[in-house]
């Protein structure tokens, strides 16, 4: 080989890898969603709030314990499943990325909580208050932030592009009236939190189960009357749990539905039917809420993939891009500076409580 | 001697080995971060554990290297040339040392559980800081640029050895035995 055409050779295989590793990058793929783009839509949507979350930006801490009654044993071997307590930091949340958006009963709740497991290990879960999610895809839930975006002559979303998502996206609109018939509840403390998404129990003998999960209620159901009641305080959701905290305690039981051969687990805009069996699997406890701005909460990402062994993510395309969105959402607010949250507590509320 | 002077069957094996793992691990890096698809799980589910292996490997290739440094380089290289090759090296083991240490680190500092595999995980490294997770996350980002550059250069200095200069550099590293070319090189 000359020296001439060896060193073409050299230039293009370096070339050629440097290449291939851009494409592995995306840089030559400009419609490929990564967690930068889904970021972007959703900061466009909410504002720019740095050190806060870029989306359920308005957040409450609080902390208490689960008791498994060791019903969910036979189904995971996850060991939070045998029966015994384990520490508990949750998170109450409105959706949206806006922080400072005040309280309202339409506003979409969640509840995301960090079990901690004896053996060191932690399952995270971030549930919301609606019964079936409305995109299917990350790409659905991309598109309805760019179609929602407010038009920049009139300051207001379009409506024809959201008539032309929905239209392009029938399972939205189906989802869509799922959550517009649901009766709304009076707060967060009667409300059923879902985990809409599908995931895996896995026994210790290797059986596998799909399922979802339910915070529901131990608080009897009170239908929301802040129609009737006119303007409400700005964090009249939250100021509800503070106060009934230093009272008493809240509960929910954790309930496990296993689906059925032919139930769908990649489309969280579907519920499963109402006959599948469900199994309690023991209660939730929460006793503390602590403002989110040196709350036990502030630094956690609820990443819906931090599982325990036991418990595995189902076929669901929208697993991956939370953890993805999140993890890069986290990342932007751990280096930033933060204003304080909307939601303060007195120091220890509830602490004094025995 | 009965062949071309060469590293060590060991030392080739760790090469080859950690050279795969290496260039895996900047592509699962690259990619995972790019992308919202169901691949986003499955490559950071193999990221963690690749880099704890590469951690794991690197020591013991410090060790043997320690012990079976290898022949020494051509007497036709220039004196940069010299520096290119040594500072390149030294580059190389320090970032495959520092990229896991930063990996687990950040995980440490966030905090997420530093899972491998299964139940079995790592204990933290660092105390719970999310300004430290902020600073080295980005450390984690510019450093695997960094090696990403420095493993380019490395293969293409590898390249000019093997099919410009010949002059036994690239034959040394070869995964199999290689005869010499001329009898002078046995003696």
């Amino acid at each position: 080989m000359s020296y001439r055409s060896g060193f073409l050779v050299v230039v293009a295989l370096t070339a050629g890898v440097a290449a291939a590793f851009g494409y592995t990058g995306g840089w030559f793929s400009p419609h490929r969603l990564g967690p930068q783009r889904m970021i972007a839509a959703l900061e466009a949507a909410g504002g720019v709030h740095p050190g806060f979350r870029r989306n359920h930006a308005k957040g409450l801490c609080v902390t208490g314990y689960f008791d498994s009654n060791g019903a969910g044993a036979r189904l995971s071997k996850a060991v939070v499943f045998a029966s015994g307590r384990v520490p508990v930091v949750g998170r109450l949340a409105l959706a949206g990325g806006q922080p400072f958006q005040p309280d309202a009963a339409r506003t979409t709740r969640s509840f995301a909580l960090r079990f901690t497991l004896p053996d060191g290990e932690e399952w995270r879960t971030g549930m919301n208050a609606i019964p079936v999610f409305p995109f299917r895809t990350p790409r659905a839930f991309y598109e309805q932030l760019v179609a929602s975006r407010p038009d920049p002559a009139t300051g207001k979303p379009a409506p024809r592009r959201m008539a032309e998502f929905l239209g392009a996206h029938p399972e939205t609109a189906r989802a869509l009236k799922v959550l517009g018939d649901q009766p709304v509840s009076s707060g967060f403390a009667d409300s059923t939190f879902n985990s809409l998404d599908a995931f895996r129990f896995v026994a210790a003998t290797g059986a596998s189960v799909p399922v979802r999960w339910a915070l529901v209620p131990i608080q009897a159901f009170s239908a929301d009357e802040s129609a009737a009641a006119g303007s409400r305080a700005p964090n009249y959701l939250f100021d509800a749990v503070v106060t009934t905290l230093q009272h008493q305690p809240l509960q929910w039981h954790l309930v496990v539905t296993i689906a059925q051969p032919g139930d769908p687990t990649n489309d969280a805009t579907q519920a499963w039917p109402a006959d599948r069996e469900q199994v309690d699997i023991g209660t939730l406890t929460i006793d503390h809420a602590q403002g989110e701005d040196g709350g036990a909460c502030r630094d956690i990402n609820f990443d819906p993939l931090v599982l325990p062994s036991g418990i595995e993510p189902s076929d669901d395309p929208l697993l991956s891009a939370r953890s993805a969105a999140y993890a890069r959402s986290f990342t932007l607010r751990a280096g930033e500076t933060k204003a304080p949250s909307a939601v303060q507590t007195a120091p220890a509320a509830g602490g004094d409580r025995p | 001697m009965n062949g071309a002077p060469q590293f060590t069957a060991v030392t080739r094996l760790l090469h080859w080995l950690m050279a795969a793992m290496v260039l895996t691990m900047l592509f699962i890096g690259v990619g995972m971060v790019s992308t919202v698809s169901g691949r986003y799980h499955a490559l950071v589910s193999i990221h963690r554990p690749l880099g704890i292996a590469i951690f794991v490997l690197v020591l013991i290739r410090l060790v043997n290297r320690w012990l079976h440094p290898g022949p020494p380089l051509p007497a036709h290289l220039n004196s940069l040339e010299r520096f290119a090759a040594k500072a390149s090296q030294v580059v190389l083991y320090a970032l495959m040392i520092a990229m896991p240490l930063v990996g687990w680190g950040m995980l440490s500092a966030a905090p997420y559980p530093i899972v491998l595999a299964g139940s079995v995980h790592l204990p933290p490294i660092l105390p719970h800081s999310a300004a430290l997770y902020a600073i080295l996350r980005r450390a984690h980002t510019v450093l695997a640029y960094a090696f990403f550059a420095t493993f380019l250069a490395h293969f293409g200095a590898a390249l000019v050895h093997g099919l410009i200069y010949r002059d036994g550099v690239f034959t040394s590293m070869m995964p199999w035995k290689v005869r010499p070319r001329d009898s002078s090189s046995s003696a």
